[in-house]
């Protein structure tokens, strides 16, 4: 519990607090009055509004149209399923301005949308719900369905035997028991799409701006820390709540369910309704998620001989002291260094966390850890440059700092992932194995090690691929000599003529495939318990 | 509390043991570059810093420097970054405040005065800071509208020339901008919009504008590689503005960054539009190796380096002699009559200008 709690306090309070400290005290006085002044603020106000009613709008679109996908991934079986599921994730792990992109090609001009029907939603409202869907989709289907597949199917033929209607027999024995799922999932997707940035400062256009994008601008564009610094306490304070309704949710879901294994649920379809289900959430994930993608790879490919590819390995043109395919390199060393420390930390935490004793404050602990998902990467950035900038801890010079920054990302989803199976081990095993003289060390090896190795490797998987897509964090720390996928693609994106932005398409096609791999081989390795995601 | 420091110092280990197998592993020797005397001299920058290997090797051989460089985000992003961390910088130079911001980084005593070796071969018109030399000024650039040959050859159009034209109704819902509070080029043509129309017609001069369609998106990847018809990603994208906001250099960018190389650019700058920028850089006030940094000053003046730079970062050289590439005189000539402003009108008004704007153009 040590372990994580230091690392929290270091790597993550101690900068946040710092930076806004920068912007609200004064001659060594907080100016708390300064919050009241500028919630005040008629902007303001109103991008607190909107924040809040497009969350709301997105979550909603987002479970409409996702849950019968959660279904069809949980009942259905049908070939080509796991490569379906590793794909529908991968928007999920993208960084937003290689999404963006991909997205107008969709929405935008001369898009789908405009060559069918002469509609195009850029620079509205709409483009950025149907993105926050196009990215939130994976965590519906596989918070939801993971549950979704593990429920005995039995139960709900039981009732039908009984007399009642499909609908009944769906409403009154299958909802309520995943009724805790759909409550976690809307709230991941709700505190996703509350602290969106990428999405509405890149398809929104400047009449729309959330928190976070007002936080980015007062910050790195106006210098107006002090702003900044009342937007992140406010935005703390909804994310806190959240989750903590989130945290709530979770523990309930936690009541006795009987689960079976999930290989067992699924069949082929049977029937007309089945069928056109499934057609239609194939249809939907067509167009929704993989036309996009598809786009990327097309503009990659728009050039003789696979040009913006061996473009890549040159290292001409300065935009790059090393050639862009370097990129990949980085990405996968950073990555791995992130995973390793997400996973110690992540471990730690949820070993702590999955104890029966645990008492309410480690509990609330678990909260705790979620919020850098909750916190704007500019403050965590312009955090990390002001407080890890002098001995003992002075990390501006290191490497490790765009790990570590990664890491407090990769955290919240080893937590999640590890935690339902640690909760389910069986205690007495463990106090049987210390009566047999077994010291702690080995009873971690020889009884939770071997129960929760799976569970580990997909966590360490999804905190891996979440670190190659992180952008925002990284972009602020990350050395030039050593820039990510994401990192080079938008320096890439930043120059004009042909090359870059081919060269650009090229590199996200790139993170995108190993994006995929990493989820395939996690597909690989599911386990009838796998955790919220 | 024991344990927690014991945790922290395990924690501290930890990464000590990682970063040995870490990306730099080996070559890392940053370390030392606090103590005097020190061999390694960083430059600050924003991520449009581009130089030719060889150009700054020659540098680290004569100079016996080597030379890091961090490239900080956006010049807005570089200088707030300088700023906060003021008191302990992140190098030893700054390159890329540029003359909308050089009053934040001035007022806020980023700078420590020197004069670079060379200096006095800096044309006039691009000098500032000249009793103090707090700041040495680096390259130019012009912010113009570029326009779309294609689109305007196709509908026999005239391309817009100046300010006014683009609010004539000729060019009705041709033209994308950026955002002024967001975006460098945004900004810098609002300022040029009101060096032509003043302190009291440009708000009259955006009235129009706005009647007359313009487009205001977030930053200038937006603008230029989505938005506008004529660059390579915006023909992709199917953008519909043959009009927009952006640089003087980015037609000969278009030719350069193509192949095969076309014969003629295909875009082109209305050259009655443009704002000049000057970039600047700077010894930071508590740089650690202030002999370094001179030295370093002193090279970014070079004639070598004054030289490769155009290519590299698409500006023009500022001290007089250096060489302008071929490609900038035939695909994008520089502006004649430039609009411009002085350091202190700027940082006098920007803040209000910017408000005005946004209350105006945006709501």
């Amino acid at each position: 519990m040590a372990g994580p709690v230091a690392f929290f306090a270091v790597f993550f309070a101690w900068p946040v607090t710092a930076i806004v400290a920068r912007g609200l005290k004064a001659d060594g006085v907080w100016q708390f009055g300064r919050i009241a002044d500028v919630v005040a603020q008629p902007g303001i106000r109103h991008v607190l509004w909107f924040t809040t009613w497009q969350a709301l709008a997105s979550t909603a679109l987002t479970l409409l149209l996702a849950l019968p996908g959660a279904y069809v991934f949980a009942r259905l079986g049908f070939p080509g399923k796991q490569l379906l599921r590793a794909v529908v994730t991968v928007p999920f792990v993208l960084p937003t301005v290689v999404v963006g992109t991909a997205f107008l090609a969709l929405v935008g001009r001369g898009g789908l949308l405009d060559a069918l029907w002469g509609v195009r939603l850029d620079t509205t409202v709409w483009a950025i719900l149907l993105a926050h869907v196009f990215f939130n989709y994976a965590v519906v289907v596989r918070t939801v369905g993971g549950l979704w597949s593990q429920l005995d199917p039995r139960q709900e033929e039981a009732a039908r035997m009984l007399g009642a209607s499909p609908l009944r027999a769906w409403r009154t024995v299958t909802l309520p028991a995943l009724a805790p799922a759909v409550a976690a999932a809307a709230l991941m997707v709700f505190l996703f799409t509350f602290t969106s940035f990428g999405v509405v400062q890149i398809l929104g256009g400047p009449g729309f701006s959330t928190l976070e994008v007002e936080i980015y601008r007062q910050t790195s564009e106006l210098f107006d820390l002090s702003t900044a610094a009342v937007l992140t306490i406010v935005q703390f304070a909804a994310v806190g709540a959240i989750l903590a309704v989130h945290a709530w949710t979770v523990r309930r879901r936690e009541t006795a369910l009987r689960l079976v294994d999930a290989a067992v649920t699924a069949r082929r379809p049977r029937g007309a309704g089945q069928w056109t289900l499934l057609a239609g959430v194939l249809a939907t994930v067509a167009l929704l998620l993989v036309l996009p993608l598809t786009v990327l790879v097309a503009r990659s490919l728009d050039a003789p001989d696979v040009g913006y590819y061996r473009a890549l390995t040159r290292t001409d043109g300065g935009t790059f002291l090393v050639a862009p395919i370097w990129a990949i390199g980085n990405s996968l060393e950073y990555a791995a260094a992130a995973t390793a420390i997400a996973v110690v930390i992540g471990a730690l935490a949820a070993a702590a966390l999955a104890r029966r004793d645990a008492g309410r404050i480690v509990r609330g602990f678990d909260a705790l850890l979620m919020l850098p998902l909750g916190v704007s990467a500019v403050t965590v950035g312009f955090g990390f440059l002001i407080a890890l900038d002098r001995p003992p801890l002075d990390l501006r010079q290191s490497w490790i700092l765009v790990p570590l920054a990664q890491a407090l990302v990769g955290v919240p989803f080893v937590v999640r992932s590890m935690l339902p199976v640690l909760r389910a081990v069986d205690g007495r095993l463990r106090e049987a194995a210390a009566v047999l003289g077994a010291s702690p060390w080995r009873v971690w090896r020889e009884v939770d090690l071997p129960l929760v190795r799976r569970a580990l490797l997909i966590a360490a998987g999804f905190a891996f691929a979440v670190s190659l897509g992180e952008f925002g964090a990284t972009v602020f720390i990350a050395r030039p000599d050593q820039p990510t996928l994401p990192v080079a693609v938008a320096r890439l994106l930043g120059r004009p003529g042909d090359l870059n932005y081919g060269q650009a398409m090229a590199l996200s096609t790139v993170l995108m495939v190993v994006c995929a791999v990493a989820l395939l081989v996690l597909e690989r390795l599911r386990t009838d318990r796998t955790g919220e995601f | 509390m024991h344990t927690k420091t014991l945790v922290a110092a395990a924690v501290g280990l930890g990464l000590v043991t990682l970063s040995a197998c870490g990306p730099t592993a080996g070559k890392d020797d940053k370390t030392d570059q606090g103590a005097a005397g020190s061999k390694t001299v960083t430059l600050v920058s924003h991520d449009s810093w581009a130089v030719s290997k060889d150009v700054l090797k020659d540098f680290e051989k004569q100079s016996g420097y080597k030379v890091t460089v961090l490239k900080d985000g956006d010049a807005g992003q570089a200088v707030n970054k300088a700023i906060l961390t003021k008191d302990h910088p992140q190098g030893d130079v700054l390159f890329g405040v540029d003359n909308t911001l050089l009053s934040r980084a001035l007022d806020n005593g980023l700078f420590q005065p020197y004069q670079a070796k060379g200096s006095q071969l800096i044309q006039p018109q691009y000098r500032a800071d000249e009793d103090k030399h707090r700041v040495t000024p680096i390259d130019t650039g012009d912010i113009c509208v570029n326009y779309d040959k294609a689109y305007f050859s196709k509908h026999k159009l005239t391309p817009p020339k100046s300010f006014a034209d683009l609010a004539k109704p000729a060019y009705k819902n041709l033209l994308v901008t950026e955002n002024a509070a967001t975006s460098s080029p945004g900004l810098g043509f609002l300022l040029g919009s009101a060096a032509s129309y003043g302190d009291q017609g440009w708000e009259g001069y955006w009235k129009k504008l706005k009647a007359n369609g313009v487009k205001v998106v977030d930053s200038w990847e937006q603008a230029y590689d989505q938005e506008f018809s004529g660059s390579a990603g915006g023909r992709k994208a199917h953008g519909d503005r043959p009009l927009v906001v952006s640089y003087a250099s980015s037609p000969p960018a278009e030719v350069i960054y193509a192949d095969p190389k076309p014969k003629t650019a295909p875009t082109g700058v209305a050259s009655g539009t443009c704002f000049r920028q000057t970039e600047y850089a700077g010894l930071l006030s508590n740089a650690r190796n202030t002999k370094g940094g001179k030295a370093l000053l002193d090279f970014l003046l070079s004639r070598e380096f004054q030289n490769d730079m155009p290519l590299n970062m698409f500006v023009y050289p500022v001290v007089k002699g250096a060489q302008v590439p071929a490609e900038f005189q035939k695909y994008g000539p520089q502006a004649k009559t430039p609009q411009t402003m002085a350091p202190d009108r700027i940082a006098a008004n920007r803040d209000q200008w910017v408000k005005s704007w946004t209350s105006l153009v945006l709501k």
